[in-house]
């Protein structure tokens, strides 16, 4: 079973449609339990990246998804902020991130004279990496949403799922064996996200 | 627009004429693939009440494109709420103008990109602009261009500029606000008011550049005697017109 992360940020209800019209099974979890019952996991996120954490751990699934994710092995996707906090920290807070992919997440430079509208907002052209299965039967001109003024930066290049160009290019999917994240909103992009939300539930 | 409860459009902020479920119009924006929704409801303000967090959840649940929300919102919590529905960004409007520190308070819960502040303008007998509230019944007084560099100053991730004169006149945008504008702040900027064509989509980013071009009327009125149909340019299409308006 898709299992959401319910942990009060997020549009959980948008990702349930998404697998409801696609005839895929998908539930919401807010307790530790069901995430124990979980065989791939999503976990959004939007705003504050501190505040993301500090819901996340309160929340008392914490344990529950580290032993999921790192000892089970379970898929996980982080989307946007909930990519973020796949890092060990980010530039946008205090808190320590989750830590399963090593990098951390750094802030989009806004200076110098081509000044850099920030945040990164709009449809943007997002190239995987060859053969990633995320992507798979997606256009190569494929567009997704951005909503965003933090990125990820992967300590190694071999993370890097996909680029995608802001200012320069930038991470803006990550996957290490079963952890993946993206950094665009998949459940708010029209028939792309619908079916990299679909290569996800068939990982 | 929404009032109560039902999607409508009005002509410079009045005469409202129904164009159905907002639900229904959500979906076949959906299939439509529309880049964005922005949904404001009009009656919220003008009526002080609090926005329909029902409706919200709902809507939000159906868009599958990013969705902005305006409103009666005052509050951080109540944007924060919103925001929890998932909902991209919230708009707020008299709340920044009222009570400025408004805007600085919900870009911390929220964070700045999803911050939308919407500024109604009205052009004066002299020329000069100013900011509308209450649904086009307020006048501030104050300068679209002050507000909006104010609203930059303290956090905002976005400005939509909508003439009220051009409200659903569908005779094109107001091109010189719309420069102004985008002159005097750096955020993101979104033109609304008076598109009744894709050529004046076309029109206001080859004389703006990268801008946010949003529309009412021109999606959901067909033909002349303005039949309800919603309608939205196929993919190729608009980057055909953004690609021409941007080639100098």
């Amino acid at each position: 079973m898709i299992t959401i992360v319910d942990y009060g940020l997020g549009n959980i209800q948008a990702f349930l449609n998404v697998y409801k019209r696609l005839n895929i099974p998908a539930t919401r979890a807010r307790t530790a339990a069901e995430i124990q019952a979980a065989t791939k996991i999503i976990l959004p996120g939007v705003g504050a990246f501190d505040q993301a954490m500090e819901r996340l751990e309160q929340s008392g699934m914490r344990e529950a998804l580290d032993d999921a994710v790192l000892n089970r092995r379970v898929p996980v996707l982080g989307v946007c902020v909930g990519m973020q906090m796949l890092a060990r920290s980010s530039d946008e807070g205090s808190r320590a991130g989750l830590g399963w992919i090593r990098g951390g997440v750094k802030q989009f430079a806004s200076t110098g004279d081509a000044r850099l509208p920030l945040p990164h907002m709009g449809w943007n052209d997002v190239r995987a990496s060859e053969g990633n299965p995320l992507f798979s039967g997606l256009e190569t001109d494929a567009k997704f949403y951005f909503l965003h003024s933090y990125y990820f930066q992967c300590d190694s290049a071999t993370d890097v799922a996909a680029l995608s160009n802001y200012g320069g290019r930038f991470g803006s999917a990550v996957s290490a064996s079963n952890i993946h994240g993206v950094q665009f909103h998949p459940e708010k992009s029209h028939h792309f996200g619908i079916r990299l939300l679909k290569n996800f539930a068939e990982l | 627009m929404i009032k109560n409860g039902g999607l409508v459009k009005t002509v410079r902020f009045a005469e409202p004429k129904y164009v159905g479920d907002p639900i229904n119009a959500v979906k076949i924006f959906n299939e439509k693939e529309s880049d964005e929704l922005i949904v404001l409801d009009i009656d919220a303000t003008a009526n002080g009440v609090e926005p329909n967090y029902k409706q919200i959840a709902h809507l939000a649940a159906e868009c599958r494109m990013p969705l902005c929300y305006g409103g009666g919102i005052k509050t951080a919590d109540q944007a924060q709420r919103i925001i929890n529905f998932g909902v991209e960004k919230v708009a707020i409007s008299s709340g920044a103008i009222e009570n400025p520190p408004l805007i600085t308070e919900i870009a911390k819960e929220i964070g700045n990109q999803s911050v939308v502040v919407v500024l109604d303008v009205r052009k004066r007998r002299g020329g000069e602009y100013s900011v509308w509230t209450h649904n086009g019944r307020n006048d501030t007084k104050r300068s679209p261009i002050e507000l909006a560099q104010q609203a930059e100053s303290l956090g905002a991730g976005e400005i939509v500029i909508n003439s009220i004169d051009n409200d659903g006149v569908m005779q094109g945008y107001d091109l010189a606000l719309a420069m102004e504008l985008r002159k005097a702040v750096g955020l993101p900027m979104s033109v609304l008011g008076g598109a009744g064509s894709l050529a004046d989509i076309g029109r206001l980013i080859s004389t703006c550049g990268v801008v946010g071009a949003a529309a009412g009327s021109l999606f959901v009125f067909k033909g002349s005697y303005r039949a309800v149909l919603i309608n939205y340019p196929g993919q190729e299409q608009k980057e055909t017109l953004i690609r021409a308006a941007l080639t100098p």
